[in-house]
């Protein structure tokens, strides 16, 4: 059931979204059988930037039917920090780790990059391109343009597989994957969370401290299926596929869609667990349905 | 009551058979089986949910819901509290003997030991009251102060030992706010180590009585949660080092850490 990503062997084609699963925090919960029993077959971090943030005021989360607003607003420990006391530790996990980096410049992005570059625990780098570009005012992800330009900045400075992680919430997103491709990106990943806003039901003002947020969830499984085949269609490289995964069936789909791998979200909420449920539900899918995009069998 | 506050819990979501359902006027107490997981804290909670979810109110529930365990019993039979007041409690609610309770846990940082030789107090206000059971249980008795609404609520005293009672409206015990009760008692001896959990208000005025009287307060607070484990980084709450993750540095925090138990962000359950 192996699969390869950019030249990173994994043990099977499912990995976690960026920001839905803190493995150190887990390790604290779960003990040692967090690590024995990984759920992913890599693990994808929580955006890191260059300084320290401490995420939106809450309330942070709404419920929604089949899914989840959150407004969480990239806390973390900033570069530094993350350098000196995260990474040591994710790189004692038994997965591949693919760090996912967020500049407010492009300068910033290449500061990241650099850094990370540098480092052997890290098997490739995800830009977290869903904000914006404090020297334009274009949010990255949403502009071709900004997307090449980054790219332009940033793809010299390491060797490093890149994945460009999308925004569901672009005009065009085939044509930010394409700029992603031909400024020389590895793999793309998509969709990040749809905008999306709730009111508090008792005083009708944005229930969110962020007002704002993005939805997850199943809630958003048919965009997500309907953005991945359009970007399969519009580009060569590989593409890791999420959006309201809950089981092996919605991983297949994907797959099927024309994704290399698939991120589980929202799923590890309610379940931990639930990657290692779902590879195995996709395995036993896909050996029983012999279906496959191309003609062939399905490598997994 | 020993260190450590905190029990791993196994890795991974496990149904739990439901092997009795109680109610207590207004509020409805799970007894399921747990074999496979260990004895929890108190103060620790569970992350709970039942097949059947979704397709309530609004589609709803999809997350699962965040419970403080009530009491730990023989053989692991673990209790939870509830009041239906939303699309998740209503389903738990209704769950019957024989059915599979899922769930996650036990989670967070529970209760530690009192200081100093104080006398434990235990402050509970409406369905709050579910981890001073435990506590009371840990402690090997505790006085109880209690508070709820209205008689249908105030069954759920029936839960812990030697329980002194408030209502809102007068129908059971003192009318008025159990934090009367709590600053009668104070008066009487600081010297005690105050364990608190209920709604906002009522943890507020228990944090800053506290302080007043220079009485220790551990505070078991609420806030809407998605995960339970640290991954959501949903249920924050600020605390004089920052935001704080509920569930993995809570859910019982020491008043001293808070400038405010007034925190907001709980889900409709």
């Amino acid at each position: 059931m192996s699969t390869e990503l950019c030249g990173i062997e994994l043990a099977k084609p499912i990995i976690n979204a960026s920001g839905t699963f803190d493995a150190i925090a887990a390790r604290r919960v779960f003990g040692e059988a967090l690590t024995s029993r990984f759920p992913f077959a890599a693990f994808v971090s929580k955006t890191v930037t260059l300084a320290p943030r401490e995420g939106n005021p809450p309330p942070r989360l709404w419920e929604t039917p089949g899914g989840l607003i959150n407004s969480i607003g990239l806390p973390n420990k900033g570069l530094r920090r993350y350098l000196a006391e995260d990474l040591p530790e994710l790189a004692a996990l038994p997965v591949p780790l693919i760090v996912n980096v967020m500049g407010f410049t492009r300068e910033e992005v290449a500061e990241l990059v650099s850094a990370f570059s540098e480092r052997d625990e890290v098997a490739a780098l995800e830009l977290n391109v869903s904000c914006p570009n404090v020297e334009t005012g274009l949010v990255m992800g949403a502009d071709p343009g900004e997307v090449a330009a980054l790219l332009h900045h940033v793809r010299p400075l390491t060797e490093k597989p890149l994945i460009v992680k999308l925004t569901p919430n672009a005009t065009d997103v085939v044509a930010v994957a394409r700029a992603a491709q031909h400024g020389g990106a590895n793999a793309v990943s998509l969709i990040n969370t749809i905008r999306g806003m709730a009111l508090d039901p008792r005083t009708g003002r944005p229930w969110l401290g962020g007002t704002t947020g993005g939805l997850s969830g199943p809630a958003i499984r048919a965009v997500a299926l309907g953005q991945v085949h359009s970007v399969a269609g519009g580009v060569d490289i590989p593409i890791v596929a999420m959006g309201g995964v809950q089981r092996g069936r919605d991983a297949l789909d994907l797959i099927l869609a024309g994704a290399t791998v698939v991120a589980v979200g929202t799923e590890s909420f309610r379940d931990p667990a639930a990657g290692a449920r779902i590879s195995e539900e996709l395995a036993a899918l896909a050996a029983k349905s012999g279906l496959s995009r191309d003609g062939t069998s399905l490598n997994c | 009551m020993s260190a450590p506050d905190r029990v791993l819990a196994p890795f991974g979501r496990r149904a739990a058979r439901m092997l009795e359902r109680r109610v207590y006027g207004a509020y409805v107490v799970l007894r399921c089986a747990d074999p496979d997981g260990p004895r929890p804290r108190a103060g620790q909670f569970y992350m709970l949910a039942a097949a059947g979810w979704g397709g309530g109110d609004g589609e709803r529930p999809f997350l699962p819901r965040a419970f403080s365990v009530l009491r730990a019993g023989a053989g692991n039979a673990l209790e939870f509290l509830l009041e239906d007041v939303g699309p998740g409690t209503h389903r738990l609610c209704a769950l019957e003997p024989g059915e599979d309770l899922l769930l996650v846990g036990p989670l967070g940082l529970g209760f530690g030991p009192p200081a100093d030789g104080r006398r434990p107090l235990l402050v509970g206000g409406g369905v709050g009251i579910a981890p001073l059971a435990i506590c009371q249980d840990e402690l090997g008795g505790a006085s109880a102060l209690l508070g709820f609404r209205d008689a249908a609520r105030a069954e759920g005293a029936r839960l812990l030992a030697d329980a002194h009672v408030a209502t809102d409206d007068g129908s059971v015990g003192q009318r008025g706010l159990v934090t009367d009760l709590l600053r009668e008692q104070l008066d009487d001896d600081a010297h005690a180590a105050v364990y608190a959990c209920g709604p906002p208000a009522m943890l507020e005025s228990v944090r800053v009585l506290c302080h007043e009287r220079g009485a220790p307060a551990q505070l078991a607070l609420e806030s809407g949660m998605a995960c339970g484990f640290g991954a959501c980084f949903g249920c924050v709450v600020p605390t004089r080092r920052g935001y704080v993750r509920l569930c993995v540095d809570g859910p019982v925090l020491d008043a001293a850490e808070l400038e405010t138990a007034l925190v907001t962000g709980a889900l409709v359950h």
